[in-house]
């Protein structure tokens, strides 16, 4: 396969997922936002979902206040903010419009359609009926392509590519969340309690569509370390930290065994691997949370530079 | 001559269908408004859903735009279309014998047949072909010729697209968006398949790998980018023909050899169908400022490791100059006389012809040699006083640019446009492939619309459209029914 459709597939695929975190996040924010006042206490959940977003910096350069219009003006489309929802969606469909030979006509279409909608759609004016509509119809976006790509990609390299985007993107994604909201999941906040707790931890769960199934797992109620180890160490869990590279180790097992060698890409997402495998919760929070997801994030990122250089030009 | 009879391939809005209409006008005419104006919409969502096409240039606003379609379908019978097919082959036998001959003994100028200046001189010959014999002497692999039609059995060659023709992606889709508006039309008429196009073009193109190509030899399509106005048909067929679709950045030569750079490192490259003109192939070669090329191309190319489609210098047959001798050009190589009539071409650098356009300018057609798409022309008759003294002035400055045709009553078909049903002008492109092994042209080819009202231009870029180009068997119907086992038995 070309590098540059390697290349193509793999961002087409980052931004999807990208642009599906990023309603997460707003829906998130919005729900948060929805507290009591009094419950609502020290923490901005429009700051947070900027913090998350990673767009603090360029956000300030254009507004004074994090409040629910300006955020989320600038994650939906802000005219500088190259990484809005609407930018992932149109640099999304310019990957796929440069590999249309790459990808099914499903995929195509399913983001064709989506970058007409986007076209259409006038963010300005925006009622919060309309938002909550359009953050579900991102999603939904996000959840067709991906299902469009599982059913109808034949399995070779095009796949895989496709596939090492969203799951290194996946894998930034929860680090980030749990990152901004780890004073949250301590343990020592558990003797706060109350109903502010226990609304921040289950939004948390929300946002990556684990509500139900963090029940399902753990059957008894929602307790702040359950939710790291559930987001971090549990493989069942699909959008956990393990469960990303596990499946990110299978499918660089399956390229390198596809092109008859192994590579940097390779050796570094089976040591990021075999360290979750041997992590248990309580270490993981006696050494704690923050630094371990910070050197995870930075970790990650350099398996994708590692594919970039292996595989990408 | 705007007051010729204009014949209707149809047989007019309203009067008697022509025989091979028939069915097709039945259908349209039994139809109610509402049903039409559904089947135009839903051809229009399928033709946006799919993201077919095309980029005005110097348009920024419709940086994407769908070119019109017509859901009435171009109706050829099967033998019309045997006689078409036949004289689509002989001319384009006669065009690469030409170009190779161009290229090699100019036995053509001996024989005292084409001026050597008009080769010499044509911006579109590259004399580095002079030392480079493409691989079974073939250099127009894929050409369009442009047809029109101006009675029953009166068809005329308008031009000879010989270096990238482009438009074959349409005729495809045109089909799929008609296959699903029409399956009882499709039910019922015997209309031959076109959707074989890619693997007669990808036979061909391996038909023509160079030698030192392994028996699977490795075919890419070459574009431009994502930017060019093409870049959707280009995809179209790298994806049917599935072989990769390279830009110049992912070819690399190393000791003359042509490479890709792919996920496992460096693959050898056979043949490049490339939809990049000739000057901007090779840095090295051309122009020194392209970025689309592949530094070192043409040495590869001399040293015969890898095929070029078409080949480079094929401009040098299509240029309406050279045009004009092609009834000579086709009797010169295979020895009979042609069999696609040539419209009456006035050549402007004859001092004779010169004066006479000049003198009728309002009654002709008068195009630069090396025009396209529609651009560069003037039509006399639809032009005004201004207009035409401009022209004339440009064609006295410069007489060897020019060829003049008298404006020819073009046939129609009838259309819907905003006021219901009326008939519009047509071409027809088909497409022409020339492998090792022999020609092949898939039945029908693009037909081109003027949708303006009295229109004669068809090109997308100034307002043309498309229809779907049914070829249809004209011997006894089908069986309406399979089979099935008799009552009782």
């Amino acid at each position: 396969m070309l590098a540059r459709t390697a290349d193509n597939l793999y961002w087409l695929s980052r931004y999807v997922e990208r642009a599906e975190s990023l309603a997460r996040i707003l829906d998130v924010a919005l729900r948060l936002a929805t507290l009591p006042s009094a419950y609502a206490g020290t923490s901005n959940e429009w700051e947070s979902a900027i913090d998350i977003a990673v767009c603090r910096d360029a956000f300030f350069r254009h507004y004074d206040v994090a409040n629910q219009a300006n955020v989320t003006q600038f994650i939906i489309a802000g005219p500088d903010n190259p990484s809005s929802i609407r930018a992932c969606i149109e640099v999304a469909r310019q990957n796929a419009r440069a590999v249309r030979t790459a990808i099914t006509t499903e995929m195509w279409e399913i983001l064709n359609d989506a970058w007409n909608e986007m076209q259409r759609l006038r963010f300005q004016s925006f009622t919060s009926k309309d938002l909550t509509k359009f953050l579900a119809f991102v999603r939904e976006v996000s959840l067709r392509f991906d299902g469009a790509a599982y059913r109808t990609m034949l399995r070779t390299d095009h796949y895989w590519f496709q596939r090492l985007g969203m799951l290194i993107e996946r894998a930034d994604t929860t680090a980030r969340l749990l990152d901004v909201k780890y004073h949250v999941v301590l343990p020592e906040t558990e003797p706060v309690g109350g109903g502010l707790d226990y609304f921040q931890w289950s939004a948390l769960l929300r946002a990556v569509s684990a509500l139900n199934s963090f029940h399902l797992i753990y059957r008894g109620g929602i307790k702040p370390w359950l939710v790291a180890d559930f987001l971090i160490l549990k493989p069942e869990q699909p959008r956990s930290l393990i469960s990303s590279y596990e499946t990110l180790n299978r499918v660089l097992d399956l390229l390198a065994e596809r092109y008859g060698r192994q590579g940097p890409s390779q050796r570094l997402a089976r040591q990021t691997y075999s360290q979750l495998q041997n992590m248990d919760i309580d270490t993981l929070f006696q050494t704690g949370l923050h630094e371990f997801l910070e050197q995870f994030i930075a970790d990650n990122n350099r398996l994708g530079l590692a594919i970039n250089d292996q595989y990408l030009q | 001559m705007a007051n010729q009879l204009v014949f209707d391939e149809m047989g007019g809005v309203e009067g008697d269908p022509r025989q091979i209409y028939a069915e097709v006008a039945h259908w349209f005419r039994q139809a109610s408004p509402d049903l039409i104006a559904n089947r135009k919409a839903e051809a229009e969502a399928f033709f946006r859903r799919i993201g077919i096409t095309f980029a005005v240039y110097g348009d920024e606003q419709g940086a994407e735009r769908i070119i019109p379609f017509d859901i009435l379908p171009r109706i050829l019978s099967s033998g019309e279309w045997a006689r078409l097919s036949e004289g689509l082959e002989q001319r384009v036998r006669a065009l690469n014998a030409f170009i190779g001959d161009v290229y090699g003994a100019r036995e053509i100028v001996r024989a005292g047949i084409v001026p050597e200046d008009l080769i010499l001189s044509n911006p579109a010959f590259r004399p580095e072909m002079t030392r480079i014999k493409p691989a079974s002497g073939l250099y127009t692999h894929i050409a369009g010729v442009d047809l029109v039609r101006t009675g029953p059995d009166e068809f005329y060659v308008l031009e000879d697209n010989a270096r990238t023709p482009s438009g074959v992606s349409y005729m495809m889709e045109n089909r799929e968006a008609m296959l699903r508006l029409f399956p009882e039309l499709f039910g019922k008429l015997r209309i031959k398949p076109v959707d074989q196009y890619p693997d007669e073009l990808l036979t061909t193109l391996r038909s023509v790998a160079p030698s030192s190509a392994s028996r699977e030899p490795t075919v890419v399509v070459m574009t431009p980018g994502p930017f060019n106005s093409a870049y959707y048909e280009h995809s179209f067929l790298a994806d049917r023909m599935g072989v990769e679709l390279v830009e110049g950045r992912d070819l690399f030569v190393r000791s003359n050899v042509v490479y890709m750079r792919t996920t496992e490192g460096p693959q050898r490259v056979d043949v490049i169908y490339r939809r990049v003109d000739d000057e901007f192939l090779d840095p090295l070669a051309f122009r020194p400022d392209s970025t689309l090329g592949v530094p070192g191309l043409m040495s590869a190319y001399k040293a015969g490791n890898v095929t070029i489609s078409n080949a480079v210098g094929t401009g040098v047959a299509d240029d309406k100059a050279v045009y004009s001798y092609m009834p000579e050009i086709v009797k010169f190589y295979t020895g009979k006389e042609a069999i696609l009539s040539n419209v009456p071409t006035w050549r402007c650098r004859e001092p004779e012809a010169l004066a006479h356009v000049l003198a009728h300018i309002g009654d002709l057609v008068v195009k630069e040699v090396n025009g396209s798409g529609g651009y560069g022309m003037l039509v006399g008759p639809h032009a005004t006083k201004a207009q035409r003294e401009s022209f004339a002035a440009k064609v006295r400055n410069n007489p060897s640019n020019y060829i003049a045709q008298p404006t020819l009553a073009l046939s129609t078909v009838p259309c819907y446009v905003e006021e219901g049903l009326a008939p519009r002008h047509v071409d027809l492109r088909p497409f022409v492939l020339s492998g090792a092994d022999k020609v092949r042209i898939v039945p029908g080819g693009l037909t081109r619309v003027a949708l303006k009202k009295g229109s004669l231009v068809v090109n997308s870029s100034q307002g043309g459209g498309t229809k779907d180009t049914w070829v249809i068997e004209d011997g006894p119907p089908r069986a309406s029914q399979s089979q099935s086992q008799k009552a009782g038995a």
